[in-house]
């Protein structure tokens, strides 16, 4: 117990870190992943190809890979001076972009052929097609494995510990220099997490089951 | 897609054949400093770890294998070099090891406790400060060095003389280490940067990301001696980071028997020589410090 | 689906679409040769910076890193897949004292970071048991729990996905519970979910880099040591350009054969009746 209460403002700072750098990289990853899966699905062959090269690319590189080279390659472009915390927000939404893309893509084939034909009969162009029609009824599907993914992108962000981001992947690092048991305090860091999931786990569960009645 | 495949795998072919080709030897060799021949006879009464390293029939150090000038082990030829190997090597050949018979193993930080409390290592010599809460999990023969925590900047920087002068400078080191949060903690800068490595670090320094490093002017010292055209370290140290030889919490009679050895290199003028080849080249003197025995 | 999102191209739109190809592409070069330029004008293509790849001893140290990221993939792999297997059949079971422990035991593995989860095996079971696991194990174990996990859920997915009337017909023959499940759904199910199975083992690939934090010595780790070596002159970024090209290379080679597989099931006719969708939903994780 005492490891938690004697350094209660590392473990405080430590998630807090970790929370902002999730809500930012998840709602830019979203983002970004959707963009993605339409230019992988989209009339100009151009796009078609940049998404599918984009996408193979990256998820065949470990993370680390991805934060290091903002980290230490970044800042030899000199293109502007961007903090580390951005930096690092910016290496985890590129990165789980690319399996967002992924799951939406899925999605996308989950509609039924006859909507998209409907809208194309309506006289309805792509952009009209796929955000009107396609995308909204794609979501349903695609919901309980996004959540998946970002639980994945939560448990990532601890890898931004080695690059610069005050987060709870750090704390152990903080314990060990103060002298204290790393092992209860790194079990602190795991119960902190389930905490953290569990609201995804949940939200997860409560979609899955009222959707897959209505399918 | 395809094509994707064969480029990869040409990739790694490439890989793999360019090993078949290449030089050994290294850039910068650099041999012990002292050649203790291993004393014979030995005999430490009542100390497990030293009735440990007699039935394994040889001596495991836990050292740091990327700290220039300390403890550095040079990628190209294998070998250990800096002040704490040497300290290390000293003190298993009055044990009664040789060289031949040390086997050195690099032990993350935050795990020195336990890989010398679960007897992975029979002793720790690597920048390994002495202070009471780690005395609750392990002991300390030494100090055998006495560092302060200090600063590392670029060669051509003005601004930066002291710890007082850091604010709104970003400050770089290793993450959670303890000069990071000494600096945090007395509200030098609140501009912190923190990578895995002090090698990071100076990357960062040198691509001007960062305005300075802080740690322990041993540390730093190793990388100005490296590009002192580059780096330089400015300023008092404004800590006291004594480096002990980390041992077994029980173990009294091995510590006492550490803390013969090392006296005796502090009389003998040993420490002294180890000092000289290793970070005095640095440029700054050092005597050897008082024994804290307990 | 993706066909009939849009009509098929007339002249115009091809026209159009041609330069926008080369536009894009002109781009795309564009940038990367500055981040190239960039990278010259900083020296990092200097042969100082490069010699260390000619050092045979650096060399070895290379492929023993590579040996052991394959060493922990291959072991971790094998038991991940046993796991994930056993796991899921325990979700999937009738039987409340199998199934609840079961999905705690997947939920909570799924939950902790695996940073922290190999770190707790490292140091923890040898404080708690007094049981000492070895990096190498402390690597496997970890993956296999975080990313057996995963695999108990793409398997359950997989068997909930196959139409109803498979079991319905087992049990009219007469099998037992375990009967229809070890003969009739896990052979098929593992069949639709393969690709998706594949490419968690990627992410098992990936992840043995993780074992940095108890100095596994793998590709990553030694990557960074290598980085550390002042009188090679500290070639950080150098060491992560090749170390980048081995992962690449070698999770590349692991999804073109998920391709492969997957390409081969879609022209077996076995294979038929699975949605094939329903499969990739769990097709997740990083």
């Amino acid at each position: 117990m005492n490891v938690l209460f004697d350094n209660l403002s590392l473990y405080a700072n430590g998630f807090l870190g970790t929370i902002e750098l999730f809500l930012v990289s998840a709602i830019g990853s979203l983002i970004l992943g959707v963009l993605l899966a339409g230019a992988r699905v989209s009339p100009v062959p151009i796009l078609r190809s940049f998404g599918t090269i984009y996408v193979n690319t990256i998820r065949n590189t470990p993370l680390t890979l991805v934060l290091f080279f903002f980290a230490f390659a970044y800042p030899r472009l000199e293109i502007a001076d961007i903090s580390f915390f951005w930096r690092a927000c910016i290496g985890l939404i590129l990165y789980t972009a690319a399996f967002v893309c992924e799951v939406v893509r899925s999605g996308i084939n989950t509609v039924p052929v006859g909507q998209a034909e409907a809208s194309r009969a309506l006289g309805f162009t792509f952009g009209q097609t796929m955000s009107e029609v396609v995308l909204p009824q794609a979501i349903r599907s695609v919901v309980p494995p996004l959540t998946n993914v970002q639980i994945a992108l939560l448990k990532n962000t601890t890898i931004a510990a080695g690059f610069s981001v005050l987060e709870a992947g750090g704390i152990y690092a903080n314990l060990s220099e103060r002298g204290y048991n790393v092992f209860v305090g790194l079990l602190w860091v795991a119960l902190g997490f389930l905490i953290l999931v569990l609201p995804l786990t949940l939200l997860q569960r409560n979609l899955d089951r009222r959707w897959s009645t209505s399918r | 897609m395809k094509k994707l495949h064969i480029l990869a795998a040409g990739v790694l072919a490439g890989c793999l054949a360019l090993t078949a080709c290449g030089q050994s030897g290294s850039p910068g060799a650099t041999g012990p400093v002292v050649s203790e021949t291993a004393a014979a006879d030995v005999t430490v009464a009542g100390s497990p770890t030293f009735d440990a390293m007699k039935a394994r029939g040889g001596v495991v150090i836990g050292v740091k294998d990327d700290q220039p000038g300390l403890g550095f082990k040079d990628a190209t030829t294998g070998q250990y070099s800096g002040f704490d190997i040497e300290i290390a090597r000293l003190v298993a050949a009055k044990l009664g090891y040789g060289a031949d018979k040390i086997t050195y193993k690099t032990v993350p930080s935050a795990a020195r406790e336990d890989a010398i409390s679960r007897g992975e290592v029979d002793y720790y010599v690597g920048t390994y400060t002495i202070n009471d809460k780690r005395k609750t999990l392990v002991s300390f023969a030494g100090p055998y060095f006495v560092a302060g925590q200090s600063l590392l900047v670029r060669a051509d920087e003005t601004a930066i003389t002291g710890k007082d002068t850091l604010k709104g400078k970003k400050v770089c080191s290793v993450t959670g280490s303890t000069p990071i949060q000494r600096v945090r903690d007395q509200g030098l800068t609140d501009q912190i940067v923190e990578f895995q490595t002090y090698t990071q670090c100076v990357d960062q320094l040198l691509s001007n990301q960062v305005d300075a490093v802080t740690t322990d002017d041993a540390i730093l010292k190793g990388y100005a001696a490296q590009q002192p055209d580059k780096l330089k370290v400015v300023g008092d140290t404004f800590s006291t980071e004594p480096y002990g030889i980390g041992l077994n919490k029980d173990d009294a009679a091995l510590r006492g028997k550490i803390n013969d050895i090392l006296q005796a290199a502090y009389d003998d003028g040993t420490w002294q020589k180890i000092y000289d080849e290793t970070l005095g080249k640095s440029g700054s003197p050092a005597s050897p410090p008082a024994l804290q025995r307990y | 689906m993706t066909a009939v999102l849009y009509d098929i191209p007339g002249p115009k739109a091809r026209a159009r679409n041609a330069t926008l190809g080369v536009v894009g592409t002109a781009v795309v070069l564009a940038v990367l040769a500055f981040v190239v330029y960039r990278l010259i004008v900083t020296g990092q293509f200097d042969p100082r910076l490069w010699e260390w790849i000619t050092y045979v001893n650096i060399q070895y140290i290379l492929l023993g890193a590579l040996g052991n990221t394959l060493a922990a993939f291959a072991v971790a792999a094998v038991l991940s897949l046993a796991f994930g297997a056993v796991f899921a059949a325990g979700r999937l079971s009738d039987h409340a004292w199998i199934s609840r422990p079961s999905t705690v035991v997947v939920e909570l593995f799924r939950g902790v970071p695996l940073l922290v989860l190999i770190f707790i095996l490292y140091f923890g079971v040898s404080r708690g048991l007094g049981i000492d696991i070895p990096a190498y194990w402390a690597v496997v174990l970890g993956l296999m729990l975080y990313n057996g996990s995963v695999l108990a859920e793409v398997f359950r997915a997989g068997v909930r996905a196959l139409p109803k009337g498979q079991a319905e017909a087992a049990y009219a023959l007469g099998m037992r519970k375990t009967q229809v499940m070890t003969n009739v759904l896990l052979p098929q199910a593992l069949r639709s979910m393969l690709p998706t199975i594949l490419s968690q083992l990627v992410v098992v690939l990936k992840d043995t880099a993780l074992g940095y934090i108890i100095l596994y010595p793998e590709l990553l780790y030694q990557a960074r040591f290598l980085g550390s070596q002042g009188q090679l002159g500290a070639p950080i970024l150098q060491v992560a350009m090749v170390v980048a090209v081995m992962y690449i290379a070698m999770c590349l080679i692991l999804s073109g054969l998920s391709k492969l597989l997957e390409k081969r099931l879609r022209k077996s006719p076995k294979a038929v009746g699975i949605d094939a969708v329903e499969a990739e939903e769990e097709k997740l994780l990083a």
